[in-house]
């Protein structure tokens, strides 16, 4: 009891230094989370870029933030009251803000606007995203030559175009090892519920998959290959801590970068609305160091890295759909507006697109 | 064969959080409480539990703790309903707000720790018996608690005289009362074993399920518990058949799926809760049923009046 | 050893009354001055930005509007549930019925334009959450089933439902596989009360007629005597010729009705669309609105306010002193602590007794002094 009242305190000594004061000639950039930064997922890595901010430009900058903003009314308010407590840019990080901030970004003309995988932009709201099926090919490639048993387990949150994007982005990197790769297929229609990625991860490891890759936020999944000594990939952050022995890489968002840059460019009075996709070259997407694998298919994982850095895009023809319909002819190049509603499954994948 | 006994391990791993929170739920309504603060004290013992083992490294001193934690915290509850006669459900509710708010205050350091998973019994010669050797002698310790704490709640409360004393508040705290029984003492026992058992059922969370914290980790899991103990008509050991089959309902549609045959997870999700009051009507339809199982005077506020 | 116990007055402490709500809160605002400062953050500042700073900005009056409304609407259609002690807590449900019900309309025939949209939308949304309500109401009085767990299963059937709703039939289908339904057409969402000033819709109207007409029917008419005399004393309503049955379907019809109209009021007012989630919880808020009420409709649109500043307030610290919105929650759960535990005051006399001083026994002979003659 008494530690966890010392840890309290400490907690909550943490929480007051955060607590940065008021400055007058400083910028203020803030961000909006659709969940706690203490998901240790997706509004955790963004926190991360934002402390990354805090830490690139110092006295310059001053962030705020607002965490576990539903999205609905209180996202509207959400953006209104930051754009009102003198923010000068705001970033929404989550697609569900994209109306609430189109509509605050109307009203506030001189504050300048960035959300996250959303399609509207303005004339002060930019958007910006992840290509991070780039890494899920090199994450099939990996699963294709690591797994005893050419079948992959894969749990997935909702049927959206990016978690479709990132099925075929696995599946053509797998298929590119090994033709008759499969993938078993798991919807847990959550983002992020430790104990159903946990129990979803036991199912396919049950039904013979040896290797788990998820789109979803928790380690929950990673530690059960832990305890079953098999292997997978983790999602958001390096969750190397919790599956040393599981963990072939991490795919992980690294915003940081971007919002620096986009940070200063506001400092600099240069900052324009912008439509960026972002991928392993520009450093937003990542792969935690590879580990727990032999070196000939470490050797093959960054070989492909650089090759998708060097500006090669997973989807090069030929591709068939699921139906064997051709999809790309050889050599063509999926363009970004296919790729970004993706409803559709390429030839290989085993298992029916929820409708 | 083996992959039968990793989908029954699984199920009863689902299935013991469900089980402690509901046994402990049940005790609480035997005696007339309704408690609606489960997944408030469920998520107060994941965090109790996790942050003591890190601390310690020792996971069952975090056991320990999350049991504790859930105690304490329901003693918040027993205290407004019991010594101040405030409503069960509006303090209920507020338990869990409460909950949710300070367990993430707390966990803020713990976040992206890895914890440590109290390990599997293992017993040479007996666990490494085919099929039923890791069912029976190969699982976490809060399982086998689990399944005794079924078995002594139903004999305390069926075979014991304190037990028949308990039921006999829950159903007429007046009468009760007139016989000269302390009717707030047994009341506040009752409220703090409940809660007892939902922070061992949040431990388990943190400590075996996905040995982690993360906020929010609890994810409704109580409010299952709730309904279960509805669903098993105030029976321990319905209880137990009731949280195995929610656990068989959903690890069963999850291997569907990967299996690949496609399954309305909202409709299975839901079936549990229409189950719950298909099983209420039933029950309330038969008076004699309900004569022996409803808890009477549930949720209804008592002040002795001497 | 000491003992709390509780004395029941003969009759509630109008003293008491006036003064609970301001005990409870000055208790907060020290348990609060306590935590902040554990914080490391000056309580003055913190409270000031807490209660003062949204309420001194017209716009933050509008979004106080926007959070009080479906609270107060809700609460007021259970405050008469409760009062009758009939134990609605399904609310939830029967706002996310509400808002799919009154949704058909934007969503199925979004062609249908004019200005008979947004009134049948209403109307369908009331109908869609009073006939959740009726559910429950029917179990009861049919087969004695106990409303307050079927009201809370159906919550969670609603919520599937919404889901399976917006991920699947009613899913935009230019909408990316996002999980969200079409944007309502422009006579299909609830207009805004002065668009120039702030957010604020009609559902705040909405949320005060219904406070003011259930405060009529409470005090002015018979079916409040009715619902009164039947919550307080079932046996006493039987022989004044009141129907405990019909009195079920009225209060969950009537609490059905005011939670769908919230539901489709946000919906249609505050959201634009159908989603996955609609509601932050309103319906259980309510709740605890209804309480801190005193289950009086206009001692409910002050405590709807009240609970929507704790939100704004949160969330203003949060932004202004990087204070994580748990505080808010943990904030909000010490509020209605201490709200719910002074009102015991009204009811009871609560004196520590030192068990090895006074006899029990005197003290309750002299307390029951007066109950005798009450009887007489």
């Amino acid at each position: 009891m008494k530690k966890l009242l010392i840890a309290l305190m400490t907690t909550t000594a943490a929480l007051s230094l955060a607590a940065t004061a008021e400055a007058a000639d400083k910028l203020k950039a803030c961000w909006v989370y659709t969940g706690p930064i203490g998901d240790f997922g997706y509004s955790y890595q963004h926190d991360q870029g934002r402390l990354e901010v805090e830490k690139a430009l110092g006295d310059k900058v001053e962030t705020a933030y607002l965490e576990n903003v539903s999205e609905g009314p209180d996202a509207d308010r959400a953006f209104e009251r930051l754009a009102r407590e003198g923010c000068k840019i705001i970033f929404g990080t989550s697609f569900g803000f994209m109306d609430p901030e189109v509509k605050v970004a109307k009203k506030f003309p001189k504050v300048m606007f960035e959300h996250a995988t959303g399609y509207k932009t303005s004339d002060n709201l930019g958007i910006y995203n992840a290509r991070f099926y780039e890494g899920r090919y090199v994450l099939g490639q990996i699963a294709a030559k690591e797994s005893k048993a050419g079948v992959a387990g894969y749990i997935v949150s909702f049927p959206i175009p990016e978690v479709v994007m990132g099925i075929n982005s696995f599946m053509l990197g797998a298929q590119s090892i090994n033709p008759n790769f499969k993938a078993k297929i798991v919807w847990v229609n959550s983002w992020f519920d430790p104990g159903k990625e946990a129990d979803a991860a036991k199912a396919l490891f049950d039904q013979g998959a040896d290797i788990i890759v998820q789109h979803t936020d928790s380690t929950a999944a990673l530690q059960v290959a832990e305890e079953r000594k098999l292997h997978g990939f983790g999602q958001s952050s390096d969750m190397i801590k919790f599956a040393p022995n599981a963990q072939l890489t991490s795919l992980t968002d690294e915003w940081g970068p971007y919002y620096i840059s986009r940070v200063q460019a506001a400092l600099d009075g240069t900052w324009k609305p912008d439509n960026v996709w972002l991928g392993i070259k520009d450093g937003a997407v990542k792969l935690a160091p590879f580990t727990n694998m032999p070196d000939d298919v470490k050797a093959m994982a960054e070989a492909t890295e650089k090759k998708i850095a060097g500006g090669w895009n997973p989807f090069t023809g030929p591709v068939a759909k699921q139906d064997g319909t051709p999809w790309l002819k050889d050599g063509e190049v999926a363009d970004d507006g296919t790729l970004l509603g993706m409803n559709f499954y390429v030839k290989g994948v085993d298992d029916k697109l929820p409708q | 064969m083996d992959i039968t006994v990793n989908i029954l391990l699984t199920i009863a791993t689902a299935a013991t959080p469900l089980l402690i929170a509901a046994i402990g739920e049940l005790v609480v309504e035997r005696s007339g409480v309704l408690n609606l603060g489960v997944e408030g004290m469920m998520i107060m013992g994941a965090v109790g539990g996790f942050g003591a083992s890190y601390l310690t490294g020792s996971p069952w001193i975090g056991l320990l703790a999350a049991i504790a934690m859930g105690a304490v915290f329901s003693l918040l509850f027993a205290v407004m309903t019991l010594s101040l006669a405030t409503n069960q459900v509006a303090t209920g509710l507020s338990l869990t707000l409460l909950g949710l708010g300070l367990s993430g205050m707390m966990g803020t350091s713990f976040v992206g720790q890895p914890g440590e998973r109290l390990p599997n019994i293992d017993i040479p010669g007996l666990t490494s018996i085919p099929v039923i050797g890791r069912l029976l002698f190969g699982q976490d310790p809060i399982f086998y608690i689990s399944i005794a704490l079924t078995a002594a709640v139903m004999w305390f409360l069926f075979k014991t005289r304190t037990g028949l004393t308990l039921r006999s508040i829950g159903d007429s705290h007046t009468s009760a009362h007139a016989l000269g029984i302390k009717v707030i003492r047994y009341r506040y026992l009752a409220v703090i074993f409940g809660g007892a058992c939902a922070g061992l059922a949040g431990g388990h969370l943190s400590l075996v399920y996905t040995p982690q914290w993360v906020e929010n980790m609890s994810a409704g899991r109580g409010w299952i518990a709730l309904a279960l103990v509805v669903f098993a008509s105030w029976r321990p050991w319905r209880v137990l058949a009731g949280a195995y089959i929610f656990g068989a309902v959903w690890i069963g549609q999850l291997h569907a799926q990967a299996f690949g045959i496609p399954v309305p997870s909202q409709f299975l999700s839901s079936l549990p809760y229409l189950a719950t009051v298909v099983v209420l009507v039933l029950i309330s339809r038969n008076k004699r049923l309900t004569m022996m199982n409803t808890p009477a005077s549930l949720g209804q506020p008592f002040v002795p009046d001497r | 050893m000491m003992r709390l116990e509780l004395v029941k007055r003969p009759q509630r402490s109008a003293l008491f009354s006036a003064l609970s709500p301001f005990i409870a809160f000055a208790l907060t605002i020290i348990a609060g001055a306590i935590m902040f400062a554990l914080l490391g953050v000056n309580p003055l500042t913190a409270f000031n930005i807490y209660f003062i700073e949204p309420i001194s900005q017209v716009w933050q009056l509008h979004e106080l509007a926007i959070k009080a409304a479906p609270l107060i609407l809700i609460a007021v259609g259970l405050s008469v549930c409760y009062k009758a002690n009939i134990w609605n807590i399904g609310a939830e449900g029967q706002f996310i019925l509400g808002g799919i019900v009154g949704s058909i309309i934007p969503v199925l025939f979004p062609q249908f334009e004019g200005p008979l949209v947004l009134p049948l939308m209403l109307l369908l949304g009331m109908v869609g959450g009073a006939a959740y309500a009726a559910i429950p109401a029917l179990l009861k009085t049919r087969f004695g089933t106990n409303e307050i767990l079927t009201s809370l299963m159906l919550v969670y059937v609603a919520q599937l439902f919404l889901d399976w709703l917006v991920r699947g039939p009613w899913r935009d289908p230019q909408g990316h596989g996002f999980p969200q339904t079409i944007q309502f057409g422009d006579s299909a969402v609830l207009p805004e009360l002065m668009p120039d000033a702030g957010r604020a819709n009609w559902g705040f109207v909405f949320a005060l007629v219904a406070a003011v007409l259930v405060w009529i029917l409470m005090s002015r008419m018979l079916k409040g005597f009715e619902v009164r005399v039947l919550g307080s004393s079932p046996r006493a309503g039987r022989f004044a010729g009141f129907g405990l049955n019909r009195m079920v379907f009225f209060a969950f019809l009537l609490s059905g009705a005011l939670a769908g109209l919230a539901g489709i009021s946000e919906v249609s007012g505050a959201i634009g669309q159908l989603q996955p989630v609609i509601s932050p919880g309103y319906g259980f808020t309510a709740i605890i609105v209804a309480f801190l009420g005193r289950l009086n409709p206009i001692g409910i649109v002050a405590a709807g306010l009240v609970l929507a500043l704790t939100y704004l307030g949160g969330e203003a610290v949060q932004s202004a002193l990087g204070i994580s919105d748990k505080v808010a929650r943990v904030f909000q759960g010490m509020l209605l602590f201490f709200v719910l535990g002074c009102d015991t005051l009204i009811h009871y006399r609560i004196r520590l007794i030192g068990l090895a001083l006074t006899k029990p026994q005197d003290a309750a002979k002299l307390e029951a002094a007066p109950k005798l003659k009450e009887a007489r």
